[in-house]
């Protein structure tokens, strides 16, 4: 495969290059000596429940058509796929569990790095909890950690935060039995039904699929989101760069990698230490210069601007620069393939969470008590590596580009209708009046399956260009930011005229940047609340509105596209489609015949412009289901 | 003349070569639509397992292949400068006579197309598409007279059982 094939940013080729000359293997590498990839796994249909098995489905009709134990392909790859949306939820879950615990610690004096920082949402947060706010911030953090905590062991009711959707929604839920009850218990569920021998009705197993989906949605992502906010403080718009151009040649980079904020925000404090910088110059470097990569970077970027050194196909390739003296993971999208590429070069691998390891990494646990000190001792093990940098291995490339981040349903009420009065009516009033064509949520991942940041960048101009107000999270929004999308001044560049009289008027980008990938359920939030505000309809389904995930590779956004599309959301997911092909019944059910159940729906399409117009003409179906004006500027 | 080889010391019994002989003789030859197609496609080559060892089975292309032999409607013919037994299904009756008389078992009946399966080394492309989804290797695509005496154990490969 051709480097211009591997990928459009030009910052990735560069490396690549390097890495080509340098004989080191990245993903593009090991993807090649996968293929052809296992066609029963590609289709779904092999089982590896139980060990009368494994068992595969013959997809050309001719050899077995069921398993030892009886399952057909429909069973066999609803089952497969349930079991990935619980591992997704389970993983975005437990993040916001470990935030969750982190509030309680603070709230009784254990956690003394962090603080509250964001008082107003622990107030509106407590109050969705039915907790009485006129008490100290502690004893309110106290009462809604216990509560927030209670949630994930919950057996009975529904979980609180999914009052947040409108009425309809709720009610469609209830009727359908998928209102998540507590969160840990819907993960358990979902895999006990996929165990031997339990169901076997394959919409009965994408139904509870879409409840442990929600529990994530509505529970522990939202969790996640709306307690970091509490804790490390909620994000305002900022600027900041973005690509590998960010790591400096003179200085101690440190790049954080991952998906918890809650170590690499004190990283963030400790790499502005006066000591660690005094010692960093007194080894030789100019400075402490840190960066992030994934849903990590995304996290201290809203918050602090941080800069984006990339996105996940660029993980190797920061560490391959040659100029990255730590690398600290903590869970999630670390590619085991990183303690080997940091072997090729001085480069430090540091593992941090009791849940991430690799075997011979150094591993210096993180722990909420004594946050800071774990932090500022894992950069001075980064600026203690600065004499190990072999100088003649090193090569930056020289691409950076500036971003604003740090977008959320707060803030765009404050934006539209100022401080004081935040609305979301300019926002409706837009789409009412026909300004904007509609909305669209544009997340998810890359895979070295499909030209990396291609499909990201090809659909979100598109959209743009049609008077569709992009919102991103994510390595989506990374790879967009990389090529400029995410500046106010690309409204006039790419954007069509009603977005882009929007965009001037209120100073924002075209494509708004909402976080990281628990951070999804802002997007969920956010559009309960243009239902709240009247015009567009009474539930979510009725927004002028869709999904996409162009590039994704992880369960996590299965499960993502899973509470989306369960929350009325159509949602398209390129790159390959979920391996369910192999069963037709299934497939139906996912592209068809969910609609008629939860009105949302999936969509597979491996081709950006052809997504883009999938999405135009679904927020055009809406708008005319609406009955809404015609389009401003056709 | 390139001949298939098997090293079945090698053989998971993942069934890739099934999966990519379907797909290759199939009219998209994309896995993802060839399982729509209409009439589907199947493969030419089938795992066959027996003592613990998993044997990739497909037409050898004998030399004194007795499916010519038995070929009534004369839709078989051994090619000598190919070095493989060519099938002319526009002749070919359905009789089922080649599935019965092939000592590997090499040859299926397609019921639905009356028409037998068997493998034509994927005679439009570099190399059979076989060799190239095997994940082990266990596969080989080769020139006949570069296998050395010793290289394949007696008694592992089908052809010299």
């Amino acid at each position: 495969m051709s480097i211009e094939k591997k990928s459009i940013d030009l910052a990735t080729q560069e490396v690549l290059k390097k890495a080509q000359d340098e004989n080191i293997k990245t993903a593009w590498d090991r993807l090649e000596l996968q293929e052809p990839q296992c066609g029963f796994g590609q289709l779904g249909l092999c089982c590896t429940v139980c060990d009368m098995g494994p068992c595969r489905i013959d997809p050309f009709g001719e050899g077995a058509q069921a398993g030892v134990c009886g399952a057909n392909a429909d069973t066999i790859a609803a089952r497969n796929l349930a079991r990935k949306i619980a591992v997704g939820a389970s993983a975005h879950s437990d993040h916001g569990r470990d935030v969750a615990y982190t509030l309680s610690l603070l709230s009784e004096g254990h956690a003394h790095d962090y603080e509250i920082m964001d008082i107003e949402k622990l107030k509106t947060l407590a109050q969705e909890f039915g907790i009485d706010t006129n008490k100290t911030k502690e004893q309110i953090a106290k009462e809604l950690s216990k509560k927030l905590l209670e949630e994930f062991g919950k057996q009975e009711g529904e979980l609180v935060f999914t009052k947040r959707a409108p009425k309809k929604r709720q009610a469609i839920w209830k009727k359908l039995g998928i209102t998540p009850r507590g969160i840990d218990r819907e993960v358990v569920e979902l895999l006990h039904t996929t165990t031997m021998g339990v169901d076997n009705d394959y919409k009965n197993i994408i139904n509870n699929g879409m409840r442990c989906a929600l529990s994530d949605g509505w529970g522990g992502s939202m969790v996640a989101t709306d307690v970091q906010d509490i804790i490390l403080g909620a994000p305002e718009p900022i600027r900041g760069k973005v690509n590998l151009g960010v790591l400096k040649e003179n200085y101690v980079n440190i790049v954080v990698h991952g998906h918890e904020p809650v170590l690499s925000e004190m990283a963030v404090k400790a790499s502005q230490d006066p000591e660690l910088i005094k010692l960093a110059k007194a080894k030789g470097a100019e400075g402490i210069n840190l960066a992030g990569i994934c849903c990590t970077a995304n996290e201290v970027l809203m918050r602090h601007g941080v800069p984006v050194a990339g996105n996940f196909l660029q993980q190797e390739l920061a560490i391959i620069t040659g100029a990255v003296e730590v690398m600290m993971v903590d869970v999630q999208c670390i590619m085991p393939a990183l303690q080997e590429v940091a072997a090729c070069f001085h480069t430090k691998l540091i593992t941090t969470n009791p849940k991430a390891r690799f075997p011979g990494v150094t591993h210096i646990e993180f722990e909420s008590k004594k946050a800071y000190e774990v932090a500022k001792q894992i950069i001075k093990l980064g600026i203690e590596n600065f004499s190990n940098r072999n100088k003649e291995r090193v090569n930056i490339p020289k691409y950076e580009m500036d971003l604003v981040a740090g977008f959320t349903k707060e803030v765009v009420f404050q934006i539209l209708g100022g401080k004081y009065r935040s609305t979301y009516k300019p926002l409706n009033e837009a789409i009412i009046s026909g300004r904007l064509r509609g909305l669209a949520g544009v997340v998810g991942c890359n895979n070295p399956k499909q030209t990396h940041d291609y499909f990201h960048t090809t659909l979100v101009k598109e959209l743009i260009k049609n008077d569709v107000l992009v919102l991103q999270t994510g390595c989506s929004a990374i790879a967009c930011a990389k090529q400029g999308l995410l500046i106010p001044e690309a409204a006039k560049e790419y954007a069509g005229k009603g977005l882009q009289e929007i965009c001037e008027a209120v100073g924002i980008p075209p494509v708004l940047h909402l976080g990281s990938c628990v951070d999804n359920s802002r997007i969920l939030t956010a559009a309960s609340h243009i239902i709240e505000e009247g015009g567009l309809g009474e539930d979510l389904s009725d927004i002028p509105a869709a999904g996409c995930a162009p590039e994704w590779m992880s369960e996590k956004a299965i499960t993502i596209g899973f509470y989306f599309v369960a929350s009325g959301v159509y949602t398209i997911f390129g790159a390959s489609p979920f391996a369910t092909l192999g069963s037709k019944d299934l497939t139906d059910y996912l592209t068809k015949g969910l609609a008629e159940t939860v009105g949302g729906r999936f969509e597979f399409c491996d081709d950006p412009i052809k997504m883009a117009q999938l999405m135009i003409e679904h927020i055009d179906k809406k708008r005319k289901a609406l009955n809404l004006r015609p389009r401003m500027y056709q | 003349m390139k001949q298939l080889y098997y090293d079945v010391k090698k053989c998971l019994g993942c069934k890739s070569c099934e999966i990519a002989c379907a797909v290759a003789h199939s009219i998209s030859e994309e896995l993802f639509k060839a399982i729509k197609e209409e009439i589907l496609s199947l493969p030419r080559k089938k795992i066959i397992s027996s003592k613990d060892k998993n044997y990739p089975v497909s037409c050898r292309h004998c030399k004194d292949p007795k499916c010519v032999d038995a070929c009534m409607a004369a839709a078989l013919v051994y090619d000598k400068e190919k070095g493989m037994v060519l099938h002319d299904e526009s002749r070919c009756v359905g009789c089922w006579m080649c599935v019965m008389v092939c000592p590997y078992g090499a040859i299926r009946p397609n019921i639905k197309t009356r028409i037998p399966i068997r493998c034509d080394k994927c005679k439009d492309k570099d190399e059979p598409s076989c060799v190239k989804a095997c994940p082990t290797g266990a596969i080989i695509w080769q020139e006949e007279t570069a296998m050395q005496p010793g290289t394949v154990p007696e008694g592992d490969c089908p052809a010299t059982r």
